[in-house]
């Protein structure tokens, strides 16, 4: 065997070793998604949309830890949205050559990376403790403080892909700084920043530590913040832990509604991107 | 062409030309590295005046002084005295914004704003006015026309700015910078990214322009800085080396390196 047929077959060697890796992740990927369709669309009608949590062995659905997910996302991301973008702006803008910048960007990635489990322990502490009890506020608020560096980061990077030529333009004919930032360097990173927050809230939508910690879970009816809160991925928890047939299958249905919303947002994401590389 | 040339001549040396921008004992530092070195140069009013030199010679560092562009980055720092119109802008209390609403510029990369044709001119004048939506619009048409794309733009005033040509789109920053009106335009290379076309129609419009405005260009095209400018400053290694009428500068330079240079000996 000369040295060109032994490359040719080292060669065929790793590719086939790389499509069994790819193809032994797919395989698990297309086990979980068909799995969760499988088990998901058995119990999915009309009634999970429009009734409560059931106790065990009666129907029902999942209307308010629905309506719960949505509303401790909304004010996530209510809260975390706007000090996500203006520090990601003020690193990438008015300190991005501060040495505080740097610092800044090194804690943010820690928390980026932090187990969710800490930010619900930390809330607890915080919040929780001192008010007394658990409840929908702070649940928003630990969903928010992970949205935050999730923000910052793509804020950051999508700022600092504008080419510094737009804000010199914009400064030579006597923009002030913030005029510059808010009127031109935005709108040229819109859909970037955009997409982080969508990447966020896709996120934290299927998070269930954080909200264990705060925002508890309630089997009953509750708009109120200052009251604990149910929510998808508590209540999947709980009923996939449950040694009841009809709750385990609507932990499945809850599941399949999380991915399917966490999926549109991503593709979402996607669709966005892609349109902003085409300006 | 000669002809032009003369009659440029002509004008640089007419005693009636005011002397707009008067730099003095310039140097420039980026950290501790000393890009332009003492220099001596008078821009005048009404005149363009081209900056040529090799490629790092520090031409386009100067422009970037004349309205203080280099502030937006850290350990860029000029020393001397920059004048215009008897004031020093290099002095700490200058007003930067009000500086770059009255010396305008235009880079060498197209830079339209991500927003309508319109918008990327409107965008300047509401900065120091206000004005009705007739008055805007007036206003908005009377720079495109300036800056010759009126014809082509006029029926697109609310598309995308980023769907023009880079020739149209070079042209809407010019439309852009002299829409706030200002008194001096500086050009940092403004023909390098378009075809010979575009750069033709450029030229034309910059010999247009400074009927009403005092006009500086740094390029890397010497035959460009023959067909424009009135006055041609010859830069290297961070000097200026020599300074005159166009014409003279291109037919009887007095030094060595500027003779060696136009006739392509180097850069």
């Amino acid at each position: 065997m000369d040295r060109y047929s032994r490359r040719l077959a080292r060669n065929k060697m790793w590719l086939s070793l790389s499509i069994g890796a790819a193809a032994f992740g797919l395989f698990w990927l297309a086990a979980i998604l068909s799995t969760l369709v499988w088990n998901g669309l058995a119990g999915l009608s009309l009634s999970v949309f429009t009734e409560m949590t059931p106790p065990p062995g009666s129907a029902g659905g999942l209307l308010n830890p629905i309506v719960g997910s949505l509303i401790l996302t909304t004010l996530a991301v209510v809260i975390g949205t706007p000090i996500g973008i203006l520090a990601g702006t003020y690193m990438a803008e008015y300190g991005r050559y501060d040495r505080i910048t740097y610092i800044i960007r090194f804690i943010n990635d820690i928390l980026l990376s932090a187990p969710s489990i800490i930010i619900g322990l930390f809330i607890y502490e915080i919040l929780v403790v001192p008010m007394g009890h658990f409840s929908g506020f702070a649940g928003s608020i630990a969903l928010g403080v992970i949205v935050i560096p999730v923000v910052v980061r793509t804020t950051e990077d999508m700022l600092l892909l504008v080419p510094n030529q737009m804000r010199e333009a914009a400064a030579a004919i006597g923009a002030p700084q913030w005029f510059v930032i808010s009127r031109v360097t935005y709108r040229a990173a819109r859909t970037g920043i955009i997409t982080g927050v969508l990447l966020a809230i896709a996120r934290i939508s299927g998070e269930t530590a954080p909200l264990l910690f705060t925002a508890l879970n309630n089997q009953f009816w509750s708009v109120n913040l200052n009251a604990p809160m149910p929510s998808l991925p508590v209540v999947i928890f709980q009923f996939a832990l449950s040694p009841y047939e009809d709750w385990q299958r609507l932990a499945w249905t809850g599941a399949l509604i999380i991915t399917a919303a966490v999926l549109t947002l991503s593709i979402l994401a996607r669709a966005l991107a892609s349109k902003g590389v085409e300006q | 062409m000669m002809n032009a040339i003369a009659v440029r001549a002509q004008a640089a040396e007419a005693p009636n030309t005011r002397e707009k921008m008067v730099i003095h004992d310039l140097s420039f530092y980026y950290g501790d590295n000393k890009a332009l070195k003492n220099i001596d140069l008078t821009m005048h009013e009404r005149q363009v005046s081209a900056l040529i030199g090799p490629s790092g010679c520090g031409k386009s560092t100067l422009l970037r002084i004349l309205n203080r562009i280099y502030g937006l980055y850290p350990n860029q720092r000029a020393e001397g005295e920059v004048w215009l119109d008897g004031e020093n802008i290099l002095r700490p209390e200058q007003d930067l914004n009000l500086l770059r609403a009255k010396v305008g510029m235009v880079f060498q990369k197209p830079t339209p704003f991500p927003m309508s044709i319109y918008e990327n001119i409107a965008f300047g004048i509401r900065l120091y006015e206000k004005l009705s939506r007739a008055e805007m619009d007036e206003r908005v048409e009377r720079a495109l026309s300036k800056a010759a794309l009126w014809d082509e733009a006029k029926d697109r005033l609310n598309a995308s700015a980023l769907g023009l040509s880079g020739g149209q789109q070079q042209r809407l920053c010019i439309a852009r910078t002299i829409a706030v009106k200002p008194e001096v335009i500086l050009l940092d290379e403004p023909t390098s990214a378009l075809d010979p076309i575009s750069t033709a129609k450029v030229e034309d419009l910059i010999d247009e322009l400074k009927q009403d405005f005092t006009i500086t260009i740094v390029t890397h095209n010497m035959q460009q800085a023959a067909r424009v400018a009135d006055r041609t400053a010859f830069l290297y290694l961070g000097s200026l080396v020599e300074e005159g009428p166009t014409s003279q500068m291109f037919s009887n330079p007095k030094d060595r390196r500027t003779l060696d240079y136009i006739t392509g000996r180097f850069g």
